[in-house]
């Protein structure tokens, strides 16, 4: 595992969040005012089903450090089955990026509801501590989109 | 040429207290494409919203992008107040900078230099918006109600009474259902006939309600609002409108030796019959397995009878079709079939019944006139022994993992009236658990405990074995740790219930989604307990799941309010982010298709002009907007990009990824 | 075998059974064989070959020969067979087009691993027993066929076919096969070596497609890689980051449907165990989901189009596999 030289790293982390639970669930843990890094930015999707493998890609190339897709509980999905193949879409691509030698930590998937706020907080905490100690994405990164 | 107007808001404090709104109107200003930027105390206000439709004119704006609370707060009212001005409501984006920046920072540097930077993400989105114009699709009003049980008979009876017209379709001669087959209803212990009959009457002369009785669905086509469905109304050789019912035929016609259904082949009835006295249409049906006339041209005994000239054996099935604009399905239950459970000896021993037998034996209009007496020698049983749970919460494979829901209670109902009826017999019931969650179900059941001294015993039934007249009943008692054996002279399983067999095709007709075990799975669980995830599709009774009489009763009203809901609209408006499939991508796989839990996506055979200038026919996805809900799963399926979605395209959603990781 | 072929074919043909016949015949050197489409009889006799080279999977070809007129007769070796069926699953192919032949393969020959063993300019390659007898210029060299069988073909997971409508040659079963052997391999490597590995192998590639225009699972009518809406639409690989980029996709697209008939493998001109990708994924849904053939059966859903509620979650990668 690679070992972070740069003590005032600060990795960009990518969140997809479906709009139905986890979208909400990151506006309520606002409203309750619990923080979280501000390396976290959220991209609002309507399900976590339309997260397509190459938008994950996609941000490690741009120089993001982390991705994680939030959504709803499995059984609770809004369009009842988006989760699901969700589910199945990002553990055989997390398992092939594991496969390829990319750090399997920069990629998460979490299931947080509208109601659970603190959840939501606390997994970007958790996310952004786990990918700081990481280090900067170098494995899956695009050389021309360096940043200065 | 873009021209993005960026307006940020304050909220109050809620945000400037953070975020320092003027650094992040002044660098947005500078992004490519925006030619306007400001910021307001509250953009939501009346004056807030003024401002930027005041902008829109006066800048000829393409786009805006909002940077205040959660879209989730204000998306609609933004999007109003563009329309209002002339904007295509879909060119507005909201940067969250309030839920998702100014209130979990509190640094503000941190804050504004996010803020900015969700600022771009939404400029860098705006400039890949299209306009979208939400569409409309009339609303058919009239609904089909497929099944005629109690919960097709409630749903039609309350959407007719809303001034609604309604199909009701059932495969049986006559509307009723089970309940028409049960004895006394719990926990009341009113008769199921009294109750249920009138409403079978009231559904008759209902100018609303057309009944299309010894029918079934065909063929469905089309989506909500505007559904197409194809009814098989099956011969029954009897001209309906003619037939006046008096039942002379069932009683002339000679071939008597027909099982009876509606007595689950107790006793017999006719070739020619009308199901019971009861029955809605009471028009007569000829079996045509069984008549003699159709199998072999000679009798016709019931045509020279048949006064009013009702009798027709040239009927052919006819198939009618009918627009709807909901579909609401009541298709039922049916007790689960015994064969897998050996141990209980029903294929040996006529004494072994199953519960709903045991209703048509206690019932007056029964093979028994009433009398309960056992089916092998019609002598008063005086040990009657009730197992629970035959084949209900087994994983084993033979029966069904999930809970019948209805036994504890009817076998309550069984053992108190055995008691009542006839006080000299011993009443044994084998549980595993009691459960009777329902208004004044526990005390019901205490009752048969405490005041009709059911022996209840925790335990299962290990072996039933008939030996001299009897039946040696094998248990085990678990409270008191002993085996017993009883001698026992009828044996009433409660067994599982089971969504019915037609259930399934249905299902893949209307492409409503079904669970593992058949049943009709709910749009959300919780919240939309009573429609199917397919749009325009309604879920009344047990098709859905388990359920007895009054939880039957308010989800059949239930639906019907959803039903009527749908039918007063005289258009519905569809969510224009919807999946689109570009033709010339697609390969017509059906990877979307196969995960579309809404079957909005067809296939096509369309002709393509190919690179050489021949003509290609190909297969090719087409999205039904007005069913699509946009949930984007098809986008993923497709491995060539062909689909995607409005509203959140994958170069949307790219270039907000690209403004992130800038 | 090749005779039996060349007559069936030619009886079809006369008989108008069929219009055209798809098969082998060779290309710019003996060994390497190319797929070919025959119209007469004439050119049955002058061109057909089917040796131990003809590892081509012709299946793929029927996308747009199906869609011809008049019907096509094509000869199926077993794993050919199941990228037949996929691509029936997938609508692809018009059935009632194509007349099946399924021929019975023991295996291929590589033409690396015969170089390999220093056998250069050869000319054919003859069966013998439990060996190949290869005709080169340089006079004639006997190898054990164990030697210089194709990686697949050692691994080889069904002799049976999944779909045709006659049979030249035995019908075999389905065979316990070793091939995630090497995956489980690298799966047991820290992922500095893993990494190391595929960086090794996809640098190599200089995205010359020919993986994407041989594999039957690849046959999007445009690729996404072409697709200018996809927002990935990139026709070289720049960058070590596009080099990963395309073929993860490519194996993502391809999960669930690919048939492991080691295609990619046979003709990437760079030698990158492509197959390697896909069996990874084949075998993750296998642990994953239960086992999965793709083009065994007909009804079954696909792994990525089907779920059941209690899948794992992903977080199943953080808690096996590999070292750390």
């Amino acid at each position: 595992m690679q070992v972070n030289d740069n003590k005032d790293f600060q990795p960009t982390i990518v969140a997809f969040c479906c709009n139905w639970c986890s979208y909400a669930g990151a506006d309520l843990s606002g409203t309750n005012r619990l923080q979280y890094p501000a390396n976290v930015k959220i991209i609002r999707i309507p399900c976590s089903c339309r997260l397509n493998p190459i938008f994950i890609l996609r941000a490690f190339q741009r120089g993001a450090d982390g991705v994680i897709l939030c959504g709803c509980h499995p059984g609770d999905c809004h369009y009842t089955t988006g989760n699901y193949y969700a589910r199945r879409r990002m553990s055989l691509l997390f398992s092939m990026l594991d496969y390829l030698g990319i750090e399997k930590e920069r990629t998460r998937v979490e299931w947080v509801s509208a109601a659970e706020g603190a959840k939501f907080a606390a997994t970007m905490n958790e996310f952004v501590d786990a990918v700081t100690k990481l280090g900067r994405n170098h494995r899956l990164e695009d050389l021309r989109c360096k940043k200065q | 040429m873009q021209r993005i107007g960026v307006f940020v808001c304050w909220c109050g404090s809620n945000i400037a207290a953070t975020v320092d709104v003027n650094a992040v109107t002044e660098t947005l200003a500078k992004e490519p494409g925006v030619v306007y930027a400001t910021n307001y105390q509250y953009m939501c206000s009346e004056s807030g919203q003024n401002l930027i439709k005041d902008a829109i004119r006066d800048q000829k704006l393409t786009g805006v992008v909002i940077c205040s609370c959660s879209p989730r707060m204000h998306e609609a009212t933004f999007r109003k107040a563009a329309a209002s001005a002339g904007l295509n409501p879909y060119l507005v984006e909201i940067a969250n900078i309030r839920e998702q920046c100014s209130w979990i920072h509190k640094n503000k540097e941190e804050a504004t230099e996010k803020a900015i930077i969700l600022g771009r993400t939404a400029i860098a989105k705006v400039q890949l918006n299209a306009p979208l114009i939400a569409g409309e699709s009339p609303v058919v009003k009239r609904a089909l109600v497929i099944g005629g049980g109690i919960a097709g008979i409630q749903t039609a009876l309350d959407i007719a009474e809303a001034g609604f017209e309604v199909d009701i379709v059932e495969k049986k001669p006559t509307v009723g259902g089970k309940m028409t087959q049960i004895d006394k209803t719990f926990p009341t212990l009113d008769c199921s006939a009294c109750i249920l009959t009138p409403k079978m009457v009231e559904v008759a002369q209902n100018d609303n309600i057309k009944i299309y009785s010894y029918s079934e669905v065909e063929a469905v086509k089309g989506f909500v609002g505007n559904f197409t469905v194809s009814i098989r109304k099956k011969a029954r050789y009897v001209k309906e409108d003619i037939c006046t019912g008096c039942g002379l035929c069932t009683e002339k016609c000679p071939q008597k030796n027909v099982p009876n259904e509606f007595n689950l082949g107790l006793d017999t009835r006719r070739a020619i019959y009308i199901p019971f006295a009861q029955a809605v249409p009471k028009v007569a049906t000829i079996d045509p397995n069984y008549c003699t006339k159709l199998n072999t041209g000679k009798c016709g005994v019931c045509e020279k009878i048949c006064t009013a000239g009702a009798i027709d054996y040239t009927q052919k099935d006819e198939i009618v079709e009918q627009q709807y604009g909901a579909i609401v399905v009541a298709t039922g239950y049916n007790p689960i079939k015994l064969d897998n459970f050996e141990e209980y000896a029903y294929s040996q021993s006529p004494d072994v019944v199953t519960s709903l037998e045991f209703e048509r034996l206690m019932n007056a209009a029964g093979p028994t006139g009433g009398v309960l007496l056992r089916p092998s020698d019609k002598t008063h049983p005086h040990t009657i022994v009730f197992v629970q749970c035959v084949g209900s919460r087994d994983v084993s494979g033979c029966g069904k993992p999930y809970c019948s829901k209805i036994c504890c209670m009817y076998t309550a109902k069984h053992a108190m009236l055995c008691r009542e009826k006839y006080p000299d017999t011993e009443v044994y019931v084998f549980y595993i658990d009691v459960r009777t969650p329902g208004k004044n179900f526990d005390e019901f059941y205490r009752r048969a405990v405490e005041e009709y001294n059911v022996h209840y015993i925790k335990g299962m039934v290990g072996k039933v074995a008939p030996s001299g007249g009897k039946l040696k009943v094998q248990a085990s008692d678990l409270l008191n740790n002993e085996q017993l054996h009883i001698d026992a002279d009828m044996v009433v399983l409660a067994a599982a219930i089971e969504p019915d067999k037609s259930a399934r095709p249905l299902a893949t007709m209307l492409t409503a989604s079904m669970d593992t075990n058949d049943f009709f799975t709910e749009a959300h669980p919780k919240l939309r307990p009573v429609e199917s995830p397919t749009a325009g599709i309604y879920l009344s009774g047990c098709c859905q799941g388990p359920k007895d009489i009054p939880e039957t009763v308010s989800q059949a009203s239930a639906c019907a309010a959803k039903v009527i809901g749908l039918l007063a609209k005289d258009k519905l408006t569809c969510n224009p982010c919807v999946a689109h499939s570009d033709e010339l991508m697609c390969n017509g796989c059906s990877s979307c298709a196969n995960v579309c839990p809404y079957g909005a996506i067809t296939y096509v055979e369309k002709e393509f002009r190919q690179p050489d200038r021949t003509m290609l026919v190909r297969r090719v996805a087409s999205v039904n907007p007005a069913v699509c809900q946009g949930c984007g799963a098809c986008t993923v399926a497709c491995p060539s990009g062909a689909m995607d979605l409005f509203g959140f395209s994958n170069k949307q959603i790219m270039a907000e990824v690209d403004a992130i990781c800038k | 075998m090749q005779e039996a072929m060349k007559a069936r074919a030619k009886e079809l043909l006369a008989d108008g059974s069929v219009n055209r016949v798809a098969g082998w015949k060779i290309g710019e050197f003996s060994y390497d064989i190319t797929p070919a489409i025959f119209e007469t009889a004439e050119e049955i006799d002058r061109d057909f070959v089917y040796d131990d080279f003809c590892g081509a999977n012709l299946s793929k070809y029927l996308i747009s020969q199906s869609r011809k007129e008049g019907k096509i007769l094509v000869f199926l070796k077993p794993c050919d067979s199941y990228s037949f069926a996929q691509l029936l699953k997938e609508h692809r192919i018009i059935r009632e087009n194509v007349y099946i032949i399924g021929i019975e393969c023991y295996g291929k020959a590589d033409i690396n691993k015969i170089r390999e063993k220093g056998i250069d300019g050869v000319l054919g390659i003859k069966e013998s027993g439990s060996s190949f007898v290869i005709d080169s210029i340089y006079g004639e060299a006997t190898v054990p066929k164990m030697d210089v069988y194709a990686e697949r073909c050692l691994v080889c997971k069904s002799k049976k076919h999944a779909v045709y409508d006659e049979l030249i040659g035995e019908e075999g079963d389905v065979v316990p096969s070793s091939r995630f052997d090497k995956v489980a391999e690298l799966e047991a490597m820290t992922p500095d070596e893993r990494f190391e590995f595929w960086r090794g192998e996809l640098s190599r590639c200089i995205r010359c497609n020919a993986c994407r225009n041989v594999c039957p699972a690849c046959s999007c009518e445009n690729c996404v890689f072409d697709n200018p809406n996809s927002g990935i639409a990139n026709k070289a690989a720049a960058d070590s980051f596009e080099e990963n980029m395309f073929h993860i996709i490519r194996a993502f697209h391809v999960a669930g449907r690919c048939t492991d008939c080691g295609e990619c493998s046979r003709v990437c001109p760079q030698n990158i165990p492509l197959h390697l990708l896909n069996r990874k994924f084949i075998k993750d849904i296998n642990e994953f989901y239960g086992e999965y053939q793709a083009g065994e059966n007909p009804d079954e859903k696909a792994p990525l189009t089907n779920f059941t509620f209690d899948d794992c979650e992903p977080s199943i990668v953080y808690k096996r596999g590999g070292n750390q």
